[in-house]
């Protein structure tokens, strides 16, 4: 496989609560390609988001803590490094472009003020310089009227505007690595289109590398090149895109693929589902969790699958049960 | 067919006050102008970005908002104008689901209160029977009848959406406005709320109004679909025909930045520039034609642009901005 730029390894991430320690991931590794783009799918509580904030160290304290594994980024374990260094590749080497644009700016102090925030922490810039290369950013994230925008405060601006001022504050200090929890979830169809358009533009302008976090198998369609499905806590599945598609080999994923309505279904037909919801966190079995949400029984529920390489490139979760063994890849 | 609920002109507006003596300046369109009809047992979509007011227009016609101007019928009988004591006897035909499940629930309430409420208001049963409804609706919306003594923390987004149902079902309706019910949940749990939908039409023959953003699940639960923007109905069709063939291109452009859950597709987008223009101060002419900046704007300045059947049952404004020349021509001629 190609170089990659970001390393996670064998990660477990446990919070502390009432009632005990539990783990909101478990044992997940991946690497993203460099240049290239990573998809994170999974449903809410899968672990998605934690896998993220753990990556940049951002876990709520001091609940959440980082309990096992290595993040490697450019030759160093980030979850070992002091936090001073620490803040320095967080906004300065990993940009973060959170999902609700309206919660990730300060409503208080206008939008140039926050994006110079960043060049004023991590360049060496007067107040004027960082100003102008804040027009700039806007500039690059197709803002109209970038030095007349750059005065306004958030709730002047529109749902999409606000989205790309935060991308623009995560790309100012020209990442290698950005990671988007949900960028689009909050906006429209439309405006879901031009932002991740826009991403896709400036990725390549700027040659970065990508976490993309989102529930919408869509979005993961277009948007990504290689894919990694979380169920509760876990990786189940790993592959390329049009790999992962194409032959979805763990039955979440494929259950997940097929409950979707598309263009092509007739209408009001009856959707096929995956029945019942995602155990809570604290009650996950040791072994399949897939299984334990189809309530199944017996000894799959006890012990970890193995997480094997079906075939080249493509990592499935081998419970005997929701990974039929390859049968169905050799088909 | 007659029509179960038939909206004609119906405008929404809200005041906007202003200037030192908080004088009414101007005012919101949320809803400019709508005209519409849902049969018994039929499914209408309605889509649209945030803003265009699909939501305003669900609310009034339920009447929890005062329509400005137009009439509402239901079942023949005007309703645009009674008052609230005689609106109590039209809130068992028409209830409403709501998009977020957490919020449009009373959380100091158990499941049992909050779904015999209706028969408390309504009247007129023994609490026996009561509890035998309750425990029939939950039965009906696929929860254990021991939910009844929970509390609404205690079940999952699904299952509240579930809950929500149950209690807009209490009183048998005949239509219930489904304000974006799908759009809070994970995907795996949509396809469940869906198909619970849909069963329950097949069985008790209601109608929805169903409200939403997302056009894969819209197409996939309406018998048709109309397409608001700005205020406005810019087109309707059945829901085959809307998505094979769009006229109207707004429609369009809603359609292809849909992303589709297949890489292997490569999909010709139309990328529309900048945002949905401000209810407030409308664009004098073709809303949309305003915000693509077409040629022929102007000539749509100060002009009504009705809907007309392109093709029979087949609803698009004529407005030469957002029609193929082929399409205009035909418009144009009737």
């Amino acid at each position: 496989m190609a170089e990659s730029i970001l390393e996670v390894r064998d990660l477990i991430t446990a919070f502390d609560t009432e009632g005990g320690l539990v783990r909101a991931v478990d044992h997940v590794s991946f690497s993203v390609p460099k240049g290239g783009t990573l998809g994170i799918v999974g449903e809410s509580g899968c672990g998605k988001s934690v896998t993220a904030m753990s990556i940049i160290r951002l876990l709520p304290q001091p609940a959440g803590r980082i309990l096992q594994g290595e993040v490697m980024f450019k030759g160093r374990d980030l979850t070992r490094i002091m936090p001073k260094e620490m803040r320095r590749v967080r906004g300065g080497e990993i940009g973060v472009i959170f999902q609700e644009p309206m919660t990730a700016l300060n409503p208080v102090h206008r939008i140039g003020r926050q994006l110079s925030e960043c060049f004023l922490l991590h360049k060496k810039m007067s107040r004027r310089e960082a100003w102008e290369a804040s027009v700039e950013m806007l500039k690059l994230v197709r803002i109209p009227a970038a030095g007349q925008r750059i005065g306004d405060y958030p709730h002047q601006l529109s749902g999409g505007m606000r989205q790309r001022v935060v991308i623009a504050m995560a790309l100012a200090c020209r990442p290698d690595l950005v990671i988007a929890d949900e960028p689009t979830t909050a906006l429209d169809v439309t405006v879901q289109a031009q932002i991740l358009d826009l991403m896709k533009r400036l990725q390549s302008e700027l040659g970065m590398s990508m976490i993309l976090i989102t529930h919408d198998l869509g979005v993961i369609a277009e948007s990504c090149d290689e894919v990694v499905v979380m169920y509760a806590g876990r990786v189940v599945e790993k592959a390329p895109v049009k790999e992962l598609f194409a032959n979805p080999l763990h039955a979440y994923t494929r259950g997940l693929l097929a409950s979707i309505p598309r263009l092509e279904t007739t209408p009001k037909t009856e959707l096929p589902v995956i029945p019942g919801m995602v155990a809570g966190l604290k009650d996950f079995v040791p072994g399949c969790r897939f299984c334990q949400r189809m309530e199944r029984r017996g000894a799959t529920l006890r012990e970890r699958p193995d997480f094997i390489e079906a075939t080249p490139g493509h990592w499935v979760e081998a419970c005997p049960i929701c990974y039929g063994g390859g049968k169905e890849a050799g088909a | 067919m007659s029509a179960l609920l038939k909206v004609e002109d119906l405008k929404v507006h809200f005041p906007v006050h202003g200037g030192v003596l908080m004088r009414q300046t101007g005012s919101v369109r949320a809803v400019d102008g709508v005209s519409l009809s849902i049969r018994q047992g039929e499914t209408l979509g309605l889509v649209g970005e945030s803003g265009c007011g699909k939501s305003t227009l669900g609310k009034a016609i339920v009447r929890l908002l005062k329509p400005t101007a137009g009439r509402i019928e239901f079942e023949g009988v005007d309703i645009t104008r009674l008052r609230t004591g005689a609106l109590r006897p039209l809130r068992r035909d028409m209830q409403m689901v709501f998009q977020d499940p957490v919020e449009s629930l009373n959380a100091r309430h158990s499941v049992r209160e909050i779904l015999e409420e209706p028969f408390l208001i309504h009247g007129g049963m023994a609490s026996a029977e009561r509890r035998k409804r309750v425990a029939g609706l939950l039965d009906r919306v696929g929860l254990q009848a021991a939910s009844a003594d929970r509390y609404p923390f205690e079940f999952s987004g699904g299952q509240r959406q579930r809950i929500g149902i149950a209690r807009a079902l209490a009183l048998n309706p005949k239509l219930i406005i489904c304000d974006e019910p799908v759009s809070a949940l994970d995907v795996s749990v949509q396809s469940q709320v869906l198909n619970l939908l849909l069963e329950l039409q097949r069985d008790m023959g209601l109608s929805y109004l169903f409200i939403a953003h997302d056009l894969a699940v819209v197409r996939h639960i309406s018998d048709r679909v109309a397409v608001m923007y700005l205020g406005k109905i810019v087109e309707v069709a059945d829901s085959e025909t809307i998505y094979r063939e769009p006229k109207h291109a707004y429609t369009k452009a809603l359609l292809s930045a849909i992303p589709h859950p297949d890489p292997s597709l490569e999909v010709d987008r139309i990328l529309l520039e900048g945002d949905v223009p401000s209810p407030i101060d409308p664009p004098k002419g073709s809303a949309f034609g305003h915000r693509i900046g077409h040629p022929r704007y102007e000539e749509t300045v100060g002009k009504e642009l009705p809907l007309v059947e392109i093709d029979p049952g087949h609803w698009v404004a004529a407005d030469p901005c957002c029609l193929d020349e082929a399409d205009w021509k035909r418009v144009a001629e009737e």
